[in-house]
């Protein structure tokens, strides 16, 4: 039997260290629910997801009272709709978006992810008139999230795409500005996005994908920095060990649910996503532990190097405990859903700049960043300019998902409540990169050799 | 199926019987069971067998938590696989 310190040991980590699985998220293909006739086409996605998804929630919660262990969303991704949509005969893809939340309603998952198009080398019609609905979209409905990826490793960048992103930003913030520009909080940007990422705003269930599928993605912030406080001062050897035990207990719970959920749901395990995933909640910070390191403030000199051994060591301890890994895999970094990092950025410690080197070493990157509400389409094109080179080079995924709060200056808060937190508006360079923006084109694909 | 059940709180006359009467209220089978007072803090662990239970362990977890709470002790039945899981390779 298992004995008395070791189930206590778990108990602690699920009461007082926030120890929860934090999404079960069915991937379902949608690829068959193409029409010409877009009002058909919706109601084969109502009609796929509501029968697919049918039991999700119910069969989370069983497992949830079964095992005593938190799952806090359940989630579904879907087929990029630019692919789905690609073959109806309609200049808005917004219906698409309302079948989408409908749905998600109707089986009461708290996202869905895939109003997203993959751009990396260029648009076509669909991903157009996609990127083009995706503020309407996001105003008019309440759980659907969106993502554009504007470029990978092997395709460059889209320069193009990347202009039409700081402009959608823009009129997403300005269509929910009376909720702070909320609509931005659902879209992210990405660089090498990833097909089976469980986590919201940027799940959409990849091509490659079966037709339906169930990933999982842990957290556990708060126990690794408990488990850190136990060898204060100690050598970063010991600091690494310690972070891919704790890593390793995680996901083996996580593996644990992945398989119950997937056996009673009849649909095929897809990954486990190792990720540290906060909460606004004390005690469930990134920024913490790295502070726990031995750093004043997150965002100081030191901060990058800490995130980039805790990255990897989230990663070398999960990676044994789980059959299968995938997602997004590492630590997250958002500003708003991460007490600590609300924070810093609040001290004026943490700033952009700082993120976007930690963007180097951390599983995404530029995550739920408030900006003034006067920042120009070109500098968050720009910003996603950035970022985007940064997975390009290091063949990592980047991704920007940052709010241009209407109204708002630095210094003030915006206000998103739950999981999403309260974002510090931070400031950004005020020069402007508009000429860099405006010429468009792409990026070519980076050199894979000469490594330096 | 094998579950943990865990009573912790501050100690008092009768914890033990309220627990073990419940479970056998509802037919499952204590196979072990370990306690230790700490300053006055109350821990079992109770290694229990529950495939022959009236109830669905879902309900019987809810019913134990409820009846911890009237007392002020924290009560929880969870599947033995989560420790395995966590502390077993």
């Amino acid at each position: 039997m298992i004995n008395t310190t070791e189930i206590l040991d778990t108990i602690h980590m699920i009461d007082q260290q926030h120890l929860d699985v934090r999404t079960i998220t069915m991937g379902i293909s949608l690829l068959d629910c193409a029409d010409p006739d877009p009002n058909v086409a919706c109601r084969k996605i109502y009609d796929k997801i509501t029968r697919r998804a049918e039991r999700l929630v119910a069969t989370g919660e069983a497992i949830e009272a079964e095992f005593g262990i938190p799952i806090v969303n359940k989630r579904i991704s879907v087929t990029p709709i630019a692919l789905v949509a690609g073959a109806s005969e309609t200049d808005s893809y917004v219906p698409f978006a309302v079948a989408m939340d409908q749905a998600a309603k109707a089986v009461g998952v708290n996202f869905i992810g895939g109003f997203s198009a993959l751009v990396q080398k260029g648009a076509t019609q669909a991903d157009r008139k996609l990127i083009a609905s995706i503020p309407e979209a996001l105003a008019r409905t309440e759980l659907v999230c969106a993502s554009v990826n504007v470029g990978s490793t092997r395709a460059g960048i889209n320069m193009n795409a990347v202009g039409v992103m700081g402009r959608t930003i823009k009129e997403c913030a300005q269509l929910t500005a009376e909720q702070g520009g909320f609509g931005c909080a659902k879209l992210v940007v990405f660089c090498n996005a990833v097909e089976d990422n469980p986590f919201m705003a940027g799940a959409f269930h990849g091509v490659g994908e079966p037709d339906c599928i169930i990933n999982v993605g842990v957290s556990g912030p708060g126990v690794v920095h408990h488990a850190l406080k136990e060898v204060k001062g100690m050598p970063f050897d010991v600091v690494a060990e310690t972070v891919k035990k704790t890593a390793f207990r995680v996901t083996r719970m996580g593996q644990l649910v992945a398989q119950e959920a997937s056996r009673r749901l009849g649909v095929p395990f897809g990954i486990v996503d190792l990720s540290l995933a906060p909460t606004p909640a004390i005690g469930d910070s990134v920024a913490r532990i790295l502070e726990e390191m031995g750093l004043e403030t997150c965002g100081t000199h030191g901060t990058t190097a800490a995130l980039a051994l805790l990255n990897d060591a989230v990663k070398k301890g999960g990676v044994m405990a789980s059959s299968h890994v995938g997602g997004l895999s590492g630590a997250f970094i958002p500003v708003s859903e991460d007490e600590g990092m609300i924070a810093a950025a609040h001290s004026g410690v943490l700033h952009l700049d700082k993120l976007e080197a930690m963007t180097c070493v951390c599983s995404v990157g530029l995550d739920m960043i408030a900006v003034p509400g006067d920042t120009s389409a070109a500098t968050i094109s720009a910003i996603i300019a950035d970022e985007a080179a940064i997975g390009m080079v290091n063949s990592k995924t980047t991704a920007v998902r940052i709010i241009p709060a209407p109204g708002k200056v630095v210094g003030d808060t915006v206000e998103f409540g739950g999981l999403l937190g309260s974002a510090p508006v931070m400031p950004v360079h005020s020069q402007s990169a508009e000429a860099f923006i405006a010429r468009g084109g792409r990026i070519p694909a980076p050199l894979q050799s000469l490594k330096n | 199926m094998r579950a943990i059940v865990t009573v912790l709180g501050k100690d008092r006359v009768g914890i033990m019987s309220t627990v073990c009467a419940l479970l056998a209220q509802h037919n499952v089978n204590i196979l072990d069971i370990s306690q230790t007072i700490l300053q006055d803090y109350f821990t079992m662990v109770m290694l229990v067998d529950a495939n022959q239970c009236d109830l669905p362990f879902a309900e019987l977890a809810a019913l134990l938590e409820q009846e911890g709470k009237e007392r002020d002790l924290s009560i929880r039945a969870q599947r033995e696989d989560i420790f395995n899981a966590m502390h077993r390779i």
